[in-house]
């Protein structure tokens, strides 16, 4: 496909926006600014808070008004710089990753309960992670040694890969995906993986089934700088395919055909689609673990608030997504303070409440 | 020692010891406003450690028996004993730790049972210059005493960890030496929990086995690792003679009733007499000072029910 055609299938999406939602592109643009500014509010925020007694603005003033940052005690350094500074950076990148996945999956399957699961991406990683957890220290030992701790995040990225490819691969034929067919294909091979990984689950000891139902409820206090090093990389990469995407997907929530018929290659588009929200659920779920509901509630909010034009949608849900992550993780570490709660828990708690509020909102104003 | 719990008045100067790379020493720059401005500094060079961490109960309990209480600055969440433990902050689950909650008790020490984590956690904690020392677990009497000798050591205090240790090892030969009124093996089920009907039994590899053993025992159950799900006909074919239980916390692991009247272990020895022995899981299954105790509560209530 070339450019120009890419350019002619953005053109008549474009007008017929305009005429359906006037006034939606201003207030979108107004959306996705406070957005940028509750971000950089929530991060500052954040970072002072902890289970340490780390006073942010008193180590700034500091650092700014001693001239040298040698009166900060290497303590707190630490805490800010190597435990919540990479958990800030980790909260975003996976937030901003969960959120637009599921914004993208749920314009591809024209399924507003798409999310990162339909393709593959949990079942996958999960599989990845509990083979790691149960076979580390005998079947692939040496594989353990010689990953270390990037074994179970390496393992998880794969399988969530593997798994998503071999999806896309049943439901083409002929050069074509089909959307039902992924679907359908979807539910039966996540059976068949959940059962291997409950074969995986059977053999494991009891500490391992406290690792694995840890790992099941996500948590980003492993956040290193490597670790963000190597899932940023891939999230970043996935995300510069976005803006292609964006008029294509507006262009096919007309349906297939009038997506051709603008010029769009619906194949190479669903192929792209798939694959870029692969690689960064993958990445995200392979560090942090199961996080839920964030790729379905953020997506339907700002839906509600913006329209469905994803041109706004996308960058708009990478910002609430990585502000709700990140406020849930602030959450689960002071709550119970100095223990943690996993992140998974806090995101569920406030996602599936505000999910039936949204689905009863909804019945009700079709009733009316 | 009380002037150093008065963190929040005290200027810290973190300096690495240059004799022993595995020592660090927190040193505590003490101001202590009297009338006029009269500051003093403190540094307690006889105790290295002033801030400790365990995880793992059996390790609280062991510095609780050394009378180390006052120098625990945190535990984790399997430290459940003595009832004092409850007044120290919990920094998390052993494997689950996270690395800002143990540093916010401002710890110079982590003394953590094998199996401690994640490794990232440990790293970190590593890298903030804090000392971690790893005491290996085996259910073994043998480990009881290392654990102890580890502790001892670690806290500066051998000599009173060598005391204890001995009596321990006293206590746990004369436990282990006392035989049961007859020479046959009882075989006993260990039964963690009766899930929806199910029986979650231990097998090899276990603390309950181990305690079984020790007790003059035989596991009911064999042929698996860990603690594992067991149909109805394993049970009905291991023919248990006692079925050992944990105090139940809540309901969910059954009553007495409920468990002796399981259609599986109701047709066992142990169903049709009656014969149900409970412990608290700690006391059980800590392999601790305590757990000499442990042994011959198991060995005399296995007697008390006679055949």
């Amino acid at each position: 496909m070339t450019t120009a055609s890419i350019q002619n299938g953005k053109l008549p999406v474009k007008t017929v926006h305009k005429r359906r939602n006037g006034g939606r592109a201003g207030l979108a643009k107004l959306v996705i600014t406070m957005l940028v500014l509750l971000y950089v509010l929530v991060s500052l925020v954040t970072l002072g808070i902890g289970a340490a007694d780390v006073s942010i603005t008193q180590m700034a003033m500091d650092w700014l008004f001693s001239g040298n940052g040698e009166a900060i005690s290497p303590r707190d350094k630490l805490i800010l710089f190597e435990i919540r500074l990479p958990r800030l950076f980790l909260g975003t990148l996976i937030g901003a990753a969960l959120a637009v996945s599921g914004a993208v999956l749920q314009s591809l399957f024209r399924n507003p309960l798409a999310d990162p699961g339909i393709i593959g991406v949990s079942a996958g990683a999960s599989l990845g992670a509990v083979a790691t957890i149960v076979l580390g220290g005998t079947f692939l030992g040496s594989f353990v040694t010689v990953l270390g701790v990037f074994s179970l995040p390496v393992m998880a990225f794969f399988g969530a890969l593997m798994i998503t490819i071999l999806l896309h691969r049943i439901a083409t034929r002929d050069g074509k995906t089909s959307i039902v067919t992924m679907l359908l294909a979807g539910i039966a091979l996540q059976a068949f993986v959940m059962a291997i990984t409950g074969i995986l689950i059977f053999m494991a000891d009891d500490q391992q089934l406290r690792d694995l139902t840890f790992w099941g409820l996500g948590s980003l206090a492993g956040a290193t700088w490597s670790k963000i090093g190597a899932s940023g990389l891939i999230i970043l990469v996935s995300f510069c395919t976005l803006p292609l995407l964006a008029n294509a997907l507006n262009a096919l929530s007309f349906g297939e055909a009038s997506a051709f018929h603008m010029g769009v290659d619906v194949q190479r588009i669903k192929t792209i689609a798939v694959c870029a929200t692969a690689a960064a659920t993958g990445a995200a779920v392979a560090v942090s673990g199961g996080i839920g509901f964030v790729g379905i509630v953020v997506p339907h909010l700002l839906r509600l608030a913006i329209g469905p034009d994803n041109r706004y949608l996308l960058p708009a849900s990478a910002l609430l997504g990585a502000v709700l992550l990140i406020c849930a993780d602030a959450v689960a570490r002071v709550i119970v303070a100095p223990a943690e709660l996993p992140i998974g828990i806090i995101t569920a708690l406030i996602g599936a409440p505000f999910f039936l509020w949204l689905l009863l909102k909804r019945r009700g104003l079709l009733l009316s | 020692m009380n002037v150093i719990k008065q963190r929040a008045n005290h200027s810290r100067l973190l300096s690495l010891g240059n004799d022993l790379i595995a020592y660090c020493m927190l040193l505590l720059l003490s101001a202590i406003v009297a009338t006029g401005a009269a500051n003093r500094v403190m540094a307690d060079e006889a105790r290295p450690y002033e801030r400790v961490v365990t995880i793992g109960g059996s390790l609280t309990e062991i510095v609780y028996a050394l009378g180390e209480q006052e120098r625990l600055a945190g535990r984790d969440t399997t430290s459940v004993y003595p009832q004092a433990v409850f007044g120290v902050p919990d920094v998390g689950y052993i494997r689950q730790l996270s690395p800002e909650g143990v540093l916010s008790v401002n710890p110079d020490l982590i003394l953590a049972l094998e199996g401690a984590g994640p490794p990232e956690t440990i790293d970190t904690l590593k890298e903030a210059g804090l000392s971690i020392i790893t005491v290996p677990e085996r259910y073994t009497a043998d480990n009881i005493i290392e654990k102890i000798k580890a502790v001892g050591e670690a806290l500066g205090v051998s000599q009173k960890a060598e005391a204890l240790a001995e009596e321990t090892q006293e206590r746990l030969d004369l436990a282990l030496g006392a035989n049961g009124q007859d020479g046959s093996e009882r075989k006993v089920l260990f039964v963690l929990s009766l899930r929806s009907g199910k029986v979650l039994a231990a097998g090899n590899s276990t603390a309950a086995n181990s305690m079984i053993g020790l007790a003059g025992a035989e596991n009911a159950i064999t042929g698996f690792d860990g603690y594992k799900q067991v149909s109805d006909e394993a049970v009905i074919t291991a023919q248990p003679d006692v079925v050992l239980m944990m105090n139940s916390r809540g309901n969910h692991s059954g009553s007495d009733t409920e468990i002796l009247t399981h259609p599986a272990i109701v047709s066992t020895p142990a169903g049709k007499n009656g014969h149900l022995v409970r412990m608290d899981g700690l006391f059980l299954l800590g392999f601790g000072p305590r757990t000499a105790d442990a042994i011959g509560e198991l060995k005399s209530s296995f007697d008390k029910l006679g055949r």
